[in-house]
């Protein structure tokens, strides 16, 4: 029976990888320019779909379709960046939150006209099912690359925030575009790096997400709000609370479905909400929203 | 030196009173419809009154008190299952327990707004969403509501609304109708009072705003609870309509919070008028387009994204710019009385 309870919180922690992976796209977007992106879960998922295609019609295996998928989906964001996007800043919150969740709809609908709502699963093969043996408890291996991807991807991300000329630059337009504009650095072009970075990541999280279970159209509005919990119960502006965050919703999620299979989902909103109600800034917050 | 009495600061114009005078004409219109519209009319216009009504709802909280949610359909549905929950295990009669629901819609927004309004902007948006989602999956769980497949409204309660199909379809027209009366009135009624004038002063400029006196929090949260009161009213006459309720019908984003996001943006975020021209727009282009499916999402989508880059206060606001007209009079101009010929 507990070895039942362990399996779920070693489960659970795995898959706040993920989670981690889709917050550490959306935190990172959020930090350089204050943009909340609607439409990340369902670029999420057109990753996804795109990782299927690539597979089937070049014969790949997903995990192989990234070396396509990924520079694919980060052209996409620096275009989406400079040509919509960057138009919709200003001080006032509301055009871009319209603007990506019209884009939002436009993507679901998109996928679903192209591929129907007939769920789809990246064949993972072997590695779907492998698994290996710690104490006594069986861990799959493909969620546990999952998270080692994670971990690497918010330590590549933190070590480009913190020790390349390409985070200065996002921390200089991140503090005061003006200034960094006069300073020589084009902010218009900065942005559109930095959400070809964040849509890189989302690239990793939608193949990751296709292997490990099925999709369809209609599941992005999900994954965008599991990525918001992870980011806002890790902290504002922290990735490595980030990773803390999209570990503790997935424990939630899968101790809640171990309970009763209709709690998963539920109990990881539900510890959302209690951490919001006795820390509103999350646990190892940063800055201010 | 010009005497003080050279200009008066007037709010209505010819145009608003002309609207006036419309409004209570066409209103006497709609009222008489069972007389010259069909059966299918009627259903539709029935169908854009409330669509209308969540617009100027979300219009309210979106538009004027800087809350932009995309979590509406948690009112919806919670007033839609009230709805059912009162009529089947309470006992009560549809119309009063679409009453209670939007009071009990007003009284869960309470403790929502407690615990969402710790995120601010963006965030607060898909906070709203969260709490969507839990209202939808604790709703799939009641399985005496029918769980994840949800269930339908008994006909002796369908019947108890009125003896006949005919009339019926004629109560549920007229609630509607009553409904977007209503929202009309609170919207504007709210607006020109001092508490519509502190939301504008919001809006223009929070930290000027708050220096002034202005009590943001407790502003935006009366506005938060009012509007979610108002759309679980909604909600329940839409279900009473469909008769069927599920989870997902029920908390729907799409139905009950992007087509209404698009409504107001394509027609003018910020306006009375605008989502009335809205929702005229979103119902003109669905007779034409809706054959077209999954597509005519993606195009409303673009329409609404082009909108919001190239003309972000939305149609009405092209025509307020262009003519200066307001129907519904919110501003005050100067009028000088004449030009003094001799200055």
């Amino acid at each position: 029976m507990h070895v039942d309870w362990i399996n779920s919180i070693i489960q659970g922690v795995l898959l706040g990888g993920l989670y981690a992976m889709i917050a550490a796209g959306l935190s990172l977007i959020f930090g350089v320019m204050r943009l909340v992106n609607i439409a990340h879960g369902d670029l999420i998922i057109l990753a996804a779909y795109l990782g299927l295609t690539v597979a089937s019609a070049l014969g790949l295996y997903p995990l192989t379709a990234l070396l396509i998928v990924v520079p694919v989906m980060a052209v996409i964001g620096y275009g989406l960046q400079r040509i919509v996007l960057n138009n919709t800043l200003s001080d006032d919150i509301l055009p871009p939150l319209l603007v990506t969740f019209g884009l939002s709809v436009i993507i679901q609908n998109g996928l679903l006209e192209i591929y129907s709502a007939d769920p789809q699963k990246l064949d993972a093969g072997q590695l779907g099912v492998a698994s290996t043996n710690v104490a006594g408890i069986s861990v799959g291996l493909l969620p546990l690359l999952m998270f080692v991807t994670a971990v690497v991807v918010i330590a590549g991300l933190q070590w480009i925030f913190y020790r390349t000329a390409l985070g200065r630059a996002f921390r200089a337009v991140s503090d005061n575009q003006d200034v960094a504009q006069l300073m020589g650095l084009n902010k218009r072009h900065v942005y559109g790096v930095a959400m070809a970075l964040s849509l890189a990541v989302v690239a990793l999280a939608g193949i990751f997400l296709g292997m490990r279970t099925s999709f369809d159209p209609s599941i992005g509005g999900g994954r965008l709000i599991f990525g918001f919990e992870a980011v806002i119960i890790g902290g504002l502006g922290n990735l490595w609370g980030t990773l803390v965050g999209g570990v503790i919703l997935g424990v939630a999620q899968n101790i809640g479905a171990q309970i009763n299979p209709g709690w998963q989902v539920l109990a990881g909103h539900v510890v959302f909400l209690f951490i919001l109600a006795v820390r509103p800034r999350g646990l190892f917050p940063r800055m201010t929203g | 030196m010009s005497s003080m009495q050279d200009h008066t600061v007037v709010r209505s114009s010819r145009a608003s009173r002309f609207a006036a005078l419309a409004g209570i004409a066409i209103l006497i219109l709609l009222i008489a419809a069972p007389l010259w519209a069909g059966r299918a009319d009627m259903r539709l216009l029935g169908e854009l009154f409330l669509y209308l009504a969540l617009a100027s709802l979300w219009n309210l909280l979106a538009g004027y008190a800087g809350l932009v949610s995309v979590g509406q359909q948690a009112f919806v549905g919670f007033g839609g299952y009230l709805l059912f929950a009162l009529t089947i295990f309470g006992g009560l009669h549809p119309v009063l327990a679409i009453g209670v629901a939007g009071l009990l819609g007003a009284a869960i927004a309470v403790p929502v707004a407690l615990l969402i309004f710790r995120l601010r902007g963006a965030y607060f948006a898909i906070g709203t969403w969260v709490v969507a989602e839990v209202f939808r999956l604790t709703f799939a769980q009641i399985s005496v509501l029918g769980g994840g497949s949800g269930s339908s409204l008994p006909v002796s309660i369908v019947k108890s609304v009125a003896a006949n199909r005919t009339m019926r379809e004629w109560t549920s027209y007229w609630m509607a109708l009553g409904l977007v009366v209503l929202v009309l009135a609170v919207v504007y009624l709210f607006l020109r009072s001092r508490r519509g004038l502190a939301l504008t002063a919001i809006r223009d400029n929070e930290l000027a705003a708050s220096s002034l006196g202005i009590d943001i929090w407790k502003t935006q949260f009366q506005v938060y609870v009012v509007t979610a009161g108002l759309t679980a009213l909604t909600g329940g006459l839409i279900f009473l309509q469909k008769l069927r309720i599920s989870p997902d019908a029920a908390f729907s984003v799409n139905d009950w919070t992007a087509f209404v996001i698009f409504i107001v943006v394509i027609g003018g975020i910020g306006t009375i008028e605008g989502p009335i021209i809205g929702t005229l727009v979103y119902f003109a282009l669905r007779e034409f387009l809706s054959d077209l499916g999954t597509i005519y999402l993606i195009v409303l989508g673009v329409v609404a994204i082009l909108i919001m880059l190239k003309a972000p206060k939305g149609l009405w606001g092209l025509i307020r710019e262009r003519w200066g007209i307001e129907l519904f009079p919110l501003s005050h101009r100067v009028i000088y009385s004449k030009p003094d010929k001799e200055k």
